[in-house]
C-alpha cells in the first residue's frame, strides 16, 4: 500500500537530485535549467500527494499554475540561452563568470 | 530750546557734519566739507560751554535722562541716554574745544592732501563718538562710544593707506585695543551678571550690596566680584589709554596725520580709559586690590615710557612717549583714589599736549615732512610763534610753577605721597623720578628742534623728495590757520591750572560724579594744606619735584646746548641700557615673537596636523580607505559562477527553514 511517506520521499529524492545537479554540474547551462525544472516537479509531487491524501483539491490547482509558470520560464530561459550562445559562442557554466567581483 | 534737544544736538551736530563731508564730499567740495564740520563741532562746543556755564551758575543740576530704548530683553533695558553732571560737561568742553582747534588747524595741515574731505569727515565722526562715550548714562552706550572711537582711530592711523607702515600701524592699534576691549566687555558682562542692569545710577546704587559676592575664575580661584569687575574694566582702560603692557600701539599710531595725533592720540581718545575709571569710581572705591593694580600699572607706565622718550629721534614719537608717561600719571592718580586729580591732569594735559603735537605738526610742515630731530635745529628764528608756543607747552608739560601742568602733576605727586595704599611707595618713586625724565626729554626736544646749529641745508635743486637733511626751500612760519589754534591752545596751557585747581580738586566740583571713601580721600588731606593756587606755586621751590625738574632742565641744557658729545659718550658708555630703551624694552619684539609668530605657528600646526592630517587624511580619505579595504575582502565572495550563487541561496533557504521550524511552537 502506498502511503504519503512514499510520495514525500520521492519528492525529496527528486529535489535532492536537482540540487545535486546544480552543484555538481559545471559544464552545461541547459542541465542547470533542467535541474530547476526538476526542483519544481519535486514540489509539485508534494502538492499532489498532499492534495490526494488530505482530500483537498487546492494543491492540484496550484500544480497547474506552477506547471504553466515553469513552461513560460523554460521558454524565456531557453531564449536567453540562445542569445547568450550567439554572443559568447559557449554555454559552459565555468566560463560564464562576468559577475565575478 | 529744551534741555533734551540741546543734549541731542551736541553729539548729533558733529555727526551731521561727518555725514555731509563723508557721503557728499564731491557735491559740497573742500570748502563745503570743512565748513560743515567746523560749524558742527564749533556749535557743539558752544552748547557744551553753555551747559558748563549754567552748572557754574548753579541753574543746572545733574541730569540723568534716557532718550531712546533700543530694546528690552529679559527685563534688561538697552537704552541711549545722557548723564550730565560736572564730570561730563568738563569732558565735553575739553573734547569739543580741542576738536574745534584741531579742525581749524587741519585746514592748513591737510591743505594739499587728496583725502581732505574724508579727513574732516573722520575727525567729526570721532568727535561724535567721543561725545557719546562721555555723555552716556549706561554701559551699553559707553561701549558703543568706546568701540566707535577705536574704529575712527583705526581709520585715521591708516589714513594714508598707500603707506604700508600706516596700514600696519592701524591694524596694530586695532588688534591691541581688541585685547583691552575683551577685558572691558567681560567687565560689562560681569556688571550685568551682578547687578542685572546696565544703567550707571542703578549699578552704583547697588554697588555696596555686592561687596561680599565672589566669582570663580579659571584656575580655581575665588575672586571678589567687584575686584573682578574693576580689573576687567581697567584692562579695557589699559588698551584705550595705552598703559603698559598694552601701550605698544600708541607710538606706532604716529603714522597718522599730525592733527589726529593731537586730537585722538594725545588729548581725547586715550583719556577715555581715565575718564571711564573716574566715572566708575563708586565701583573702584570698593576694591582695594583693583586700585592697587591700577596704581602699579600706572606707575610702571609713567616712568618706563618717559625713559624711552629720551632716546627717540622722531619728534612725534618723543611726544607720543611723553603722552604715555602722562597717561601713567593719570592712572597713578586713579590708583590712589585721587580721581579728581586724574581728571584735572587729563584736562590740563589735553590742552598742552594738543598744543605740543600741533606745534610739532607745524615744524613738520616747515621741514617738508621731515620728522627726524637730528636734521632740525635752529628753527627758532624761522618760526617764532611755533617756537614760543612750544616753549609754553613744554613748560606746562614739565610742571613749571604757574603753568597748567604744574598744578595737576604736583597734585598727583602729593596725593601719592599721602596715600597708604599697597604699592604707593613704588608709585611715589616712579612719579617723582618721572619729573626728572620728563624735563630731560622735553628740553631735549626743544633744543634739538628750535635751538642750536641748523643741521639741514637749503639746496635749490633738491627735487621733490630730497634726502634727509636737505630742503628745497628754507623753513618758514606756518599760516594763520595753524598758528591761531596754537595760540588759542597756549592760553589755557598757561592759565587753566591756576584758574581751576581750587574748584576741581578741593572745591568739590566733581563731588556729584565721583565717589571717594572717606578713608581713601587723599585729596581732602591735601586740601587742608591748600591756601590758594598762587601760594601753591610759590611753595613749589621747597619741594623735591621742582628741583628735579630744574635738574632735568640743567642736564638737558648742558648736554644739548653746550656739549652735544656727552650724549654720544653716554650712549657708548652704557650700550646695554641704550639698546634696551631704543628697543622700547623689547615689547614689540616679544609680542612679535610670542603672539604674532606664535599664532602663525599655531595656525600652521592646526593646518598641517588637524586639517590636512586629521580631517583630510584621516576622516575623509580614511573612510574611503576603509570602504576600499572592506570591499577588497568581500569581493572574493562574488565568484560569478551560477552554481555558487545557487549554493548560497540553498544554504540560506535551509538556514531560514531551520530557524522557522525551530520557532514553531509546541516542539
Amino acid at each position: 500500500m502506498l502511503t504519503l511517506a512514499h510520495f514525500l520521499t520521492l519528492g525529496a529524492i527528486l529535489f535532492s537530485l536537482s540540487v545535486a545537479g546544480i552543484f555538481i554540474n559545471r559544464k552545461n547551462i541547459i542541465i542547470l535549467l533542467m535541474c530547476i525544472e526538476l526542483m519544481l516537479l519535486a514540489v509539485n509531487m508534494n502538492f499532489v500527494a498532499f492534495s490526494r491524501f488530505l482530500g483537498n483539491l487546492d494543491g492540484q490547482i496550484f500544480v497547474f499554475f506552477i506547471l504553466t509558470v515553469a513552461a513560460a520560464e523554460a521558454g524565456i530561459g531557453l531564449a536567453i540561452l540562445v542569445v547568450l550562445f550567439r554572443n559568447r559562442r559557449t554555454i559552459n557554466v565555468a566560463e560564464l563568470d562576468d559577475l565575478k567581483g | 530750546m529744551s534741555l533734551q534737544t540741546t543734549l541731542l544736538l551736541i553729539p548729533l551736530l558733529p555727526l551731521g557734519g561727518a555725514i555731509l563731508a563723508g557721503f557728499f564730499r564731491n557735491q559740497i567740495g573742500r570748502v563745503g566739507s570743512h565748513t560743515v564740520t567746523i560749524l558742527g563741532v564749533g556749535l557743539s562746543f558752544a552748547l557744551s560751554a553753555w551747559l558748563l556755564l549754567q552748572q557754574i551758575d548753579g541753574t543746572l543740576g545733574t541730569v540723568n535722562m534716557s532718550v531712546y530704548t533700543w530694546m528690552v530683553a529679559d527685563g534688561i533695558r538697552f537704552q541711549i541716554g545722557f548723564l550730565i553732571d560736572h564730570l561730563t560737561t568738563l569732558m565735553m568742553c575739553v573734547v569739543t574745544f580741542v576738536s574745534f582747534m584741531v579742525h581749524i588747524y587741519t585746514i592748513g595741515y591737510m591743505r594739499d592732501d587728496p583725502g581732505y574731505q574724508r579727513f574732516f569727515s573722520y575727525i567729526a565722526l570721532f568727535t561724535f563718538s567721543m561725545l557719546m562715550l562721555v555723555m552716556s548714562n549706561n554701559f551699553l552706550q559707553l561701549f558703543f562710544g568706546w568701540e566707535a572711537v577705536g574704529l575712527v582711530s583705526y581709520l585715521l592711523i591708516g589714513f594714508w593707506f598707500k603707506r604700508e607702515s600706516a596700514t600696519k600701524a592701524g591694524l596694530k592699534a586695532f588688534l591691541v585695543n581688541r585685547v583691552g576691549d575683551f577685558g572691558f566687555l567681560l567687565g560689562i558682562a560681569a556688571v550685568l551678571l551682578t547687578f542685572g542692569t546696565l544703567d550707571y545710577a542703578d549699578v552704583f546704587a547697588q554697588a555696596g550690596g555686592a561687596i561680599d559676592q565672589t566669582i570663580s575664575i579659571p584656575g580655581g580661584m575665588e575672586w571678589n566680584m567687584l575686584t573682578f569687575i574693576c580689573v576687567c574694566l581697567f584692562i579695557g582702560a589699559m588698551g584705550k589709554s595705552a598703559q603698559a603692557p598694552l601701550h605698544v600701539w600708541l607710538p606706532d599710531s604716529m603714522e597718522g596725520p599730525t592733527p589726529i595725533s593731537a586730537l585722538i592720540h594725545a588729548a581725547t581718545m586715550v583719556t577715555a580709559g581715565i575718564f571711564m575709571v573716574a566715572r566708575m569710581s563708586p565701583l573702584f572705591e570698593l576694591s582695594e586690590a583693583a586700585l592697587s593694580f591700577v596704581l602699579l600699572i600706572g606707575a610702571v607706565t609713567a616712568l618706563s615710557m618717559g625713559l624711552i622718550g629720551i632716546v627717540q629721534n622722531d619728534v612725534k614719537r618723543v611726544i607720543a612717549y611723553s603722552t604715555l608717561s602722562q597717561l601713567g600719571y593719570m592712572t597713578v592718580a586713579l590708583g590712589v583714589s585721587a580721581y579728581s586729580a586724574a581728571i584735572f591732569h587729563l584736562m590740563t594735559h589735553a590742552f598742552f599736549k594738543a598744543l605740543l603735537f600741533l606745534g610739532a605738526g607745524s615744524v613738520i610742515i616747515a621741514m617738508h615732512h621731515e620728522q627726524d630731530m637730528r636734521y632740525m635745529g635752529g628753527l627758532r628764528k624761522y618760526m617764532p610763534i611755533t617756537w614760543l608756543t612750544a616753549w609754553i607747552g613744554t613748560l606746562a608739560l614739565i610742571g613749571f610753577p604757574f603753568f597748567a601742568g604744574f598744578y595737576s602733576k604736583d597734585a598727583i605727586i602729593e596725593a601719592v605721597a599721602d596715600s597708604h595704599r599697597w604699592g604707593s611707595g613704588f608709585a611715589y618713586f616712579a612719579v617723582v623720578a618721572g619729573v626728572l625724565v620728563t624735563a630731560i626729554y622735553s628740553f631735549r626736544l626743544l633744543y634739538l628742534t628750535f635751538h642750536g646749529k641748523e643741521r639741514f641745508e637749503v639746496v635749490d635743486d633738491a627735487g621733490d623728495h630730497p634726502p634727509s637733511g636737505q630742503l628745497a626751500h628754507a623753513p618758514k612760519e606756518s599760516p594763520l590757520v595753524i598758528t591761531v589754534p596754537l595760540i588759542l591752545l597756549a592760553i589755557p596751557s598757561i592759565v587753566i591750572g591756576w584758574m581751576t585747581i581750587e574748584p576741581v580738586l578741593f572745591g568739590g566740583w566733581l563731588n556729584d560724579s565721583i565717589f571717594v571713601l572717606e578713608k581713601n580721600d587723599v585729596l581732602a588731606e591735601l586740601g587742608e594744606h591748600f591756601h590758594g593756587a598762587t601760594a601753591m606755586a610759590m611753595h613749589a621751590v621747597y619741594t623735591l619735584p621742582f628741583w628735579l625738574m630744574v635738574a632735568g632742565f640743567a642736564i638737558a641744557t648742558f648736554i644739548y646746548q653746550f656739549r652735544p658729545t656727552i650724549a654720544d659718550a653716554v650712549r657708548n658708555r652704557f650700550p646695554f641700557l641704550y639698546r634696551l630703551l631704543d628697543h622700547k624694552y623689547y615689547f614689540d619684539e616679544f609680542y612679535q615673537k610670542v603672539f604674532a609668530q606664535g599664532s602663525v605657528k599655531l595656525g600652521q600646526t592646526l593646518w598641517n596636523k588637524a586639517d590636512a592630517g586629521f580631517i583630510d587624511n584621516g576622516i575623509v580619505n580614511g573612510s574611503a580607505r576603509v570602504v576600499e579595504w572592506f570591499a577588497a575582502r568581500i569581493r572574493r565572495f562574488q565568484t560569478g559562477f551560477l552554481y555558487d550563487y545557487a549554493f548560497a541561496m540553498i544554504i540560506g533557504l535551509i538556514g531560514i527553514l531551520a530557524v522557522w521550524v525551530s520557532m514553531v511552537p509546541g516542539r
